[in-house]
């Protein structure tokens, strides 16, 4: 009897947005660390050029 | 420059290479399920997520007692790691689960004990954030936010109990539901695959994310020791 049976609804399109939501989350959250990171690192260097400086003084 | 260790490297690549694969089992090996369609597909991920989004909260639980016990900061710096990246994955889980509700549902939300507790343990560690902003002294914070993360750890097991515990029309999958569930399915063999598949990939991505966001923290204490000692 498969063949008596409704084809399923078409719900590709919430499929997709919840795909690209989701990786769109993860990607967002992904390049906050590596901007956060880089943001450190710029601030770490310049302090201890700073804290060298005041050593030498 | 700190270098970044060769382990985490390759966890980077894995974990990349993971959710690649896990996608193309969520979207093309696992069957197109017969009643929702294409929608269903949704549910691994859904699933996955919220899994890793509960593995942190309580991981943040568990840090908040080690630090209570030891005072050591590099404990806060791990329980604030692990509530960060759990609520983005508990918060791509909901707007999944939102997605998902829409067409099987006929709604984007209702509130049902499983929703509700998903929406309040959310609100709970974004609270989180707010208590920890709130406190100037570094002490005070970590104490704080140790306690707070292990009172919020409770709802964990709630949120997770709750379509077993309560009436409500969230499906379960694994194990018995309410019979007034709706959107439920029994997993054909290679629709388990891709779910395990799912929750194997994310917990391994939550692990690569949560040594990143440790070494993000102990580097933004460097920081802060550093600005601390310019000013004296």
């Amino acid at each position: 009897m498969f063949f008596l049976q409704d084809p399923p609804p078409d719900t590709s399109g919430y499929m997709i947005a919840g795909y690209i939501i989701a990786f769109f989350v993860m990607g967002i959250y992904v390049a906050s660390l590596i901007i956060r990171w880089r943001n450190l690192n710029q601030d770490q260097q310049l302090l201890e050029e700073l804290e060298t400086e005041r050593h030498k003084k | 420059m700190e270098k970044k260790p060769t382990a985490l490297l390759v966890l980077d690549i894995v974990s990349l290479i993971l959710l690649a694969a896990s996608t193309y089992f969520a979207l093309v090996f696992a069957p197109t399920e017969a009643v929702m369609g294409a929608v269903q597909r949704v549910f691994y991920f859904h699933v996955a997520t919220a899994w890793v989004g509960m593995l942190g909260f309580i991981a943040a639980g568990v840090s908040g007692i080690v630090y209570l016990r030891t005072q050591n900061t590099k404990w806060d710096i791990i329980e604030f790691a692990a509530v960060e990246i759990s609520l983005v994955f508990f918060f791509i889980a909901i707007l999944l689960g939102s997605i998902w509700a829409r067409p099987i549902w006929n709604t984007w939300w209702t509130w049902d004990p499983r929703l509700t507790t998903a929406a309040v343990t959310e609100l709970i560690y974004i609270a989180y954030f707010m208590l920890r902003q709130g406190l100037e002294d570094p002490d005070r914070r970590a104490r704080f936010g140790a306690v707070y993360t292990l009172v919020g750890a409770v709802s964990v097991p709630i949120t997770f109990m709750a379509i077993r515990l309560f009436r409500t029309i969230h499906p379960v999958v694994i194990g018995n539901g309410d019979p007034n569930a709706s959107g439920g399915f029994s997993m054909s063999g290679d629709m388990k695959v891709a779910f395990f598949f799912a929750l194997f990939a994310f917990t391994v991505i939550f692990i690569d994310l949560f040594w990143n966001r440790i070494r993000l923290g102990r580097l933004q204490e460097k920081v802060e020791q550093l600005k601390l000692n310019i000013s004296q």
